[in-house]
C-alpha cells in the first residue's frame, strides 16, 4: 500500500516538475487569469449586479475549462507514446493504474493551482461586500470537481493517440458536449421538440455537467452530484487503463 | 534468471515471434541475432513485460511476467531499442527519478545517480536536458537508467547504437564485466560485438530461433571453417586447383582469386579439418612459392549469411 503510494508520489512529482520546466505552465496560469477575470468583470457584469456572490465568476468556468483542461491534459498519454518513454513507464515495478493515478493527480494539482490563483476575487467581493463564504467555498468545490472530470475524459483521449492534437480536438468535443446537454439553450429546445417526452430530456441532461455544477454555485455540496462527477472521473480512468493495456497488445 | 518458453506474438496476421525458447542463468551473456524484422525487439519487449505474449512464458527468477509483474519487473533493467528518455528533464532529474522508481530513497538515489554516471561517462552533460544531447550521450543516458538500481538481470536492445568506437568500446567491456554476476540478454547487429561480450548467442530470424550456442561452435559451423587456405605465386590457377583436387581426403576446391600471378584456393576436406589433411596439402604445394597455408577459423557473420534467409541476404 505504501509502496503503491510511493509509486504514486513519484510518477505525479515527475509529471509536476515535467509541467514547470517549460514556460508553457506559467503561460497557461496567466491566460487562465486573464480570461476568468475578463470574464467575471467585464462579460460577467460583476459590478453591475452589485451583489457579494461570486456568480458571475463561477459561471463561466464550465466554458473556460473546455478549451483549458484539455490543453493541460493533452501531452499526458499522448507525448509519452510518441516519446517511446512509456515502453520504460510500463517496464518499471509498478502497476498501470499507479501510472494512470500519478499522472492525473499531478495535472489535476496543476489545475488546483491555477484557480486558488484565483484567490484575489474572493478577497474582491469579501472587500466590497458581505459575500457567504460558504457559498464560494461551494463553488470552487465544484470548480475542481468539473476540472477533474474534464482532465479524466482528456486523459483518455490522450491515451488513445499519439498525436496531441487530435488528443486537445475530441477532448473538447466530448467536453462540450457534456455542457449542452444541459445548457438551457439546448435543453429549451429539446423541450420544444419533445413536448411529450420530458424524461428523455432529463436523462441527456443528466450527464450534463451544468446541471450538477449549478447547485455547486449556490454552495450546496449534494453528494449526487459529487457522485457524478466522481463516476465521471472513475469511469474514464478506468477506460484509460483498457485503453493503454489494448495498445501494447 | 530468464525463462523463455514457447514464446509467440502476432500481431493481426503477421507471426512476429515464433515459438521461442531460451534460458539465461546468471553469469550468462546472451547475444541476440538476426536480420532486421527478425523479431529480437519484439522478443525482448515480451521478456521485460512491455508486450503480453500471445502465448508462451516468460518467467524471471521466481517471478511468472504475466502473473506477477511488479516483483519480476524489479529484477530487470531495461534498456529499449529508441533508448526513449525524458525530454522535458536534465539527466540528473531523470536519473533521480529512475531510481526513485525502482524504489531508492534519500541518499541511495544519489548514490546510485553518481555510480551510473561515472560508468557511463555522464559527467559533462549532467545538468544538460535531455532534449539538447547527442544521439550517443542520449543513448548512453537510456543505459544509465537500466543499471541505475544494479539490477540481477538486464535486457538491453542494441546498447551500442549510435556511439562512437570508444565508447561501443567501454560499453562492451562494461557488458562484459557486469555478466559475470547478472544475466544479460543483448541484440546487436556488431557480430565482432558477440565475439567480444557474448558467452552465448541465439541467432533468430523470421521469429524462430535457428541457431544458439557459444560464439565458437557457431563459428565453427560457418561454412567455410575447416577449409584450407593456400596463396602461391607464380602458378597458373589450373595447376594449382588441378593438384589440390588430387589431394587425398579434399572434396571439392574452390578458387577464391586469382591476380597478378597469385592464386589463393580454398580446399574443403571431406571430413573435419585434421593436421593430416593440413599436411597433406602442404606436400601437394611443395615446390610452389607459398605466401599463405592455414586452416581456417570460420567467421561468425559468414554463418550468419548462410542461415539468415531474410530478404537482404537472397539478393
Ligand atoms: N506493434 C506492431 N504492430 C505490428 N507489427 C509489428 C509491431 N511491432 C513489431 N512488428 C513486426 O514484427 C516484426 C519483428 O519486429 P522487431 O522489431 O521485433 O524486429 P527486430 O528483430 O528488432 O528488427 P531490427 O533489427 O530492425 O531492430 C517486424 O516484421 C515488425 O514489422
Ligand atoms: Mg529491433
Amino acid at each position: 500500500m505504501s509502496n503503491s503510494l510511493g509509486n504514486i508520489t513519484t510518477i505525479a512529482k515527475r509529471e509536476l516538475s515535467a509541467y514547470f520546466a517549460s514556460p508553457v505552465a506559467y503561460v497557461f496560469i496567466v491566460i487562465f487569469l486573464l480570461l476568468t477575470g475578463f470574464f467575471t468583470f467585464m462579460v460577467g457584469g460583476f459590478f453591475e449586479r452589485n451583489e457579494a456572490n461570486l456568480v458571475s465568476f463561477f459561471l463561466w468556468h464550465p466554458w473556460l475549462y473546455l478549451f483549458l483542461v484539455p490543453a493541460v491534459g493533452m501531452r499526458v498519454w499522448s507525448e509519452e507514446r510518441r516519446q517511446g518513454t512509456i515502453e520504460l513507464l510500463m517496464t518499471m515495478p509498478l502497476t498501470p493504474w499507479q501510472a494512470i493515478m500519478g499522472k492525473f493527480l499531478a495535472s489535476w494539482a496543476f489545475l488546483a493551482l491555477a484557480l486558488a490563483l484565483t484567490f484575489p476575487v474572493v478577497v474582491t467581493v469579501k472587500y466590497l461586500g458581505n459575500p457567504d463564504l460558504g457559498v464560494v467555498a461551494g463553488g470552487y468545490i465544484g470548480s475542481f470537481l468539473l476540472a477533474g472530470a474534464y482532465l479524466a475524459i482528456t486523459c483518455l483521449t490522450s491515451a488513445l493517440t499519439r498525436n496531441q492534437v487530435i488528443a486537445f480536438i475530441i477532448s473538447v468535443v466530448v467536453c462540450l458536449f457534456l455542457i449542452l446537454a444541459g445548457w438551457p439553450p439546448v435543453t429549451n429546445i429539446l423541450t420544444k421538440v419533445l413536448p411529450d417526452n420530458r424524461w428523455i430530456v432529463e436523462l441527456v441532461s443528466a450527464f450534463s455537467v451544468m446541471t450538477h455544477f449549478e447547485d455547486f454555485q449556490r454552495g450546496v455540496v449534494d453528494s449526487r452530484h459529487l457522485l457524478f462527477f466522481l463516476s465521471v472521473i472513475g469511469f474514464s480512468l478506468f477506460s484509460t487503463s483498457v485503453a493503454l493495456r489494448s495498445l501494447r497488445s | 534468471m530468464i525463462k523463455v518458453e514457447n514464446l509467440t506474438k502476432t500481431f493481426g496476421p503477421k507471426v512476429a515471434v515464433n515459438d521461442v525458447s531460451f534460458t539465461v542463468q546468471r553469469g550468462e551473456v546472451l547475444g541476440f541475432l538476426g536480420p532486421n524484422g527478425a523479431g529480437k525487439s519484439t522478443t525482448m519487449r515480451m521478456v521485460t513485460g512491455f508486450l503480453p505474449p500471445t502465448a508462451g512464458r516468460v518467467t524471471i527468477g521466481t517471478h511468472d511476467m504475466l502473473e506477477d509483474p511488479v516483483p519480476a519487473k524489479r529484477l530487470i533493467g531495461y534498456l529499449p531499442e529508441s533508448a526513449p528518455c525524458y525530454s522535458d528533464m536534465t539527466v540528473h532529474g531523470f536519473l533521480s527519478f529512475a531510481a526513485e522508481i525502482r524504489g531508492l530513497r534519500g541518499n541511495a538515489i544519489k548514490t546510485a545517480v553518481h555510480r551510473a554516471v561515472e560508468m557511463c561517462f555522464l559527467e559533462n552533460v549532467l545538468h544538460q536536458s535531455v532534449d539538447t544531447l547527442s544521439k550517443g550521450y542520449r543513448h548512453r543516458t537510456c543505459f544509465a537508467q537500466s543499471i541505475i538500481h544494479d539490477p540481477e538481470i538486464l535486457v538491453m536492445d542494441e546498447p551500442t547504437d549510435g556511439l562512437d568506437p570508444n565508447q561501443k568500446h567501454e560499453i562492451r567491456q562494461l557488458i562484459k564485466r557486469m555478466g559475470e554476476k547478472k544475466a544479460i540478454i543483448f541484440s546487436t547487429h556488431i557480430l565482432e560485438e558477440v565475439e567480444a561480450a557474448c558467452s552465448r548467442a541465439i541467432i533468430i530470424d523470421r521469429g524462430t530461433v535457428v541457431a544458439n550456442g557459444t560464439p565458437q561452435e557457431l563459428k565453427r559451423k560457418a561454412p567455410n571453417a575447416g577449409a584450407i587456405l593456400l596463396r602461391v605465386n607464380g602458378v597458373a590457377a589450373e595447376v594449382v586447383t588441378g593438384k589440390l583436387r588430387a589431394v587425398d581426403g579434399a572434396e571439392r576446391v574452390q578458387l577464391v582469386k586469382d591476380e597478378n600471378g597469385t592464386v589463393t584456393a580454398r580446399v574443403f576436406p571431406k571430413s573435419s579439418a585434421n593436421g593430416e589433411f593440413s599436411k597433406a596439402v602442404g606436400a601437394a604445394a611443395q615446390g610452389w612459392r607459398v605466401e599463405e597455408l592455414h586452416i581456417e577459423e570460420g567467421k561468425l557473420d559468414e554463418y550468419f549469411r548462410s542461415i539468415t534467409a531474410s530478404d537482404t541476404a537472397k539478393k
